[in-house]
């Protein structure tokens, strides 16, 4: 690690102006929801930290949360972030193939013993090792010899935090998260399908500049900076939930107009993200912004979540059978009520004795 | 990993959406059939009025106090017609509500805004609690006062107290307390059949059956 050139190095064969790198550090700081005077500590430790090692392990998933970090922000950060850190180990980015590539895993696990950084997508299946495997080594048993000389571990996107779309019922490959199974590591989930690429790198870069410990985390593990709020508290159509103006369909005059996609089964009143101020592509869009509601995909088991176009307020069961059924039931024990009072009337009205004003003086 | 949030409020909209709604409407249909086969002796007497008219107009009368009945209770009348359309308000006017009734029935009206619901949502635990005050105050009603009455209060105010609270974000986290005002109107659905509730459905029937008696005798109801 220590014979790797620093990022000023770095910078200058990759043409980026020292003004270009500010950006950046400035762009981080504000992402990581840090004051704009910790900027400059941001520059200074991505400047001078030696560069980490990072292993990153792909295990049950689609790729798709390299394709989103590949496409962070701007070519430059792109460069910026794949030379801060030394990328030791990634199967999709990495020029190695067969045995050459696990001896880079190997070699960067002894190099770097107790501290280098693991980053994990996909789920790991322990329904069947064989279910997925790396040069025949099943995904658990190198997550689990990987995780032992870990610093820490960073679990991206939803399938290696919470067990994602292969964790969905009836989950075939019994996929389960990075933490259902490493228990003594830290370990700081980025979920999202896939995640946000700036809030992957902020979160590395966090890592790098303050330590594990500035990474303040809530109870599912997810750095509050990014997760702290839901994207409805954020998004821009707030106004018109507010107002009671709802899209109806995906090409009505509501959906023309820009109004609260709620009714169409969007998820961002119970999903916690920064989806509606970071934004994708350089701050382009999201999601909601192109037209579609929010699946929900920071949060755990959102596949399952009773459909991604039923409203949060709509019942996710098989009511309706339920609703006939007692219909029917409390009806028939509707009659059978109303018959049983009948009966007892009945009964009452024949045993009815009529008295006149005799028989009560002798009675008395 | 899960999130206990979301297992609860996936149970409030699966298991127990489906629990309350059998037992609401199953208890509703029980107790309406029941009260309908049970019947009234037949009067033979011939009518001397209309008591078809009367009845019908005394389910729309009985909602209007009686002369001098406002100032000698003004928060029993007040507060009861704050309560009432203020939780109608709330309930039928909440853009998650509309989508809850056009799932359930199929029929869609226009949201109100979020500054109506909330004052109507608002207005209505006030005036509740105005409700409440009353029966602690009066001695008669706090004799006439049941379990069953403090139950119905309760019961009636906590869906408000929490659909304010969640859809504001005042405290909790907002998938836990979608859960638990979703739960709390659970609650009121499985209570309704059963308690003093159910006069919202049973007002009408027992409004035009006394109106039709004083029809019937020629009087006006």
């Amino acid at each position: 690690m220590a014979d790797k050139p620093l990022l000023p190095d770095l910078m200058k064969a990759h043409g980026i102006s020292r003004r270009g790198f500010l950006k950046y550090c400035a762009t981080l700081t504000s992402a990581m929801a840090l004051p704009p005077m910790l900027a400059p500590k941001v520059a200074h430790a991505l400047e001078t930290t030696a560069r980490p090692s990072v292993i990153w392990l792909s295990f049950q998933e689609c790729t798709g949360c390299t394709e989103a970090i590949t496409r962070s922000h701007a070519p430059t950060i792109e460069d910026l972030i794949f030379n801060v850190i030394s990328l030791d180990y990634h199967h999709t980015l990495q020029a190695a193939s067969g045995d050459a590539a696990e001896h880079a895993r190997e070699q960067a696990m002894k190099d770097n013993w107790g501290n280098y950084l693991v980053v994990v997508d996909g789920s790991i299946p322990i329904g069947n090792p064989g279910y997925s495997t790396i040069a025949g080594i099943s995904n658990l048993d190198m997550l689990k010899e990987t995780a032992e000389g870990a610093a820490a571990i960073v679990a991206v996107g939803t399938c290696a935090a919470y067990g994602g779309i292969p964790h969905a019922d009836p989950n075939p490959t019994g996929a389960v998260s990075v933490s259902d199974i490493i228990t003594d590591k830290p370990i700081i989930n980025v979920p999202g399908c896939p995640p946000i690429p700036i809030v992957m790198t902020s979160v590395l870069a966090q890592f790098l500049t303050f330590g594990l410990e500035s990474i303040e985390v809530d109870k599912l593990g997810r750095p509050k900076a990014f997760f702290g709020e839901t994207i409805h508290d954020r998004c821009y159509r707030r106004p018109f939930y507010d107002k009671g103006l709802f899209a109806e369909g995906f090409d009505d005059e509501g959906a023309r107009e820009g109004w609260c996609l709620y009714k169409l089964g969007c998820k961002g009143p119970t999903t916690r993200s920064v989806c509606a101020t970071v934004k994708w592509n350089n701050g382009t869009s999201f999601p909601i912004q192109a037209g579609h509601g929010c699946l929900g995909c920071t949060e755990p088991d959102f596949w399952d979540n009773g459909g991604f176009y039923k409203p949060l307020s709509v019942p996710a069961g098989e009511y309706r059978k339920l609703g006939l059924a007692a219909v029917a039931g409390g009806a028939a024990l509707g009659v059978a009520g109303g018959a049983v009072g009948r009966a007892n009337k009945a009964r009452a009205a024949r045993a009815h004795e009529t008295v006149d004003a005799h028989d009560l003086e002798k009675k008395t | 990993m899960n999130n206990p949030y979301f297992d609860l409020l996936m149970w409030a909209r699966g298991p127990g959406f489906d629990i309350a709604l059998t037992i609401l409407i199953g208890g509703i249909l029980l107790r309406v059939v029941e009260i309908v086969v049970l019947g009234r002796k037949k009067d033979l007497a011939k009518p001397k009025g209309s008591p078809v008219s009367q009845g019908i107009k005394t389910i729309f009368t009985r909602s209007v106090p009686r002369k001098g009945m406002m100032k000698d209770a003004p928060v029993t009348y007040i507060g009861g017609y704050v309560f009432h359309i203020g939780f109608f308000i709330a309930f039928f006017f909440l853009g998650a509500h509309i989508a809850l009734v056009d799932d359930l029935i199929g029929l869609n009206w226009p949201a109100a805004n979020k500054a109506l619901i909330e004052t109507a949502a608002a207005a209505s635990v006030i005036a509740l609690l105005a409700l409440a005050w009353t029966r602690v105050k009066d001695p008669v009603r706090r004799a006439l006062t049941r379990f069953d009455d403090w139950l119905v209060l309760v019961l009636s105010g906590l869906p408000l107290v929490t659909g304010y609270v969640a859809v504001n974000q005042i405290f909790g986290d907002p998938t836990l307390m979608m859960a638990v005002h979703i739960l709390s109107a659970e609650l009121l659905m499985i209570a309704f059949p059963f308690t003093k509730l159910m006069h919202a459905v049973t007002f009408a029937m027992a409004r035009y059956y006394n109106g039709s008696i004083q029809g019937r005798k020629g009087a006006e109801s």
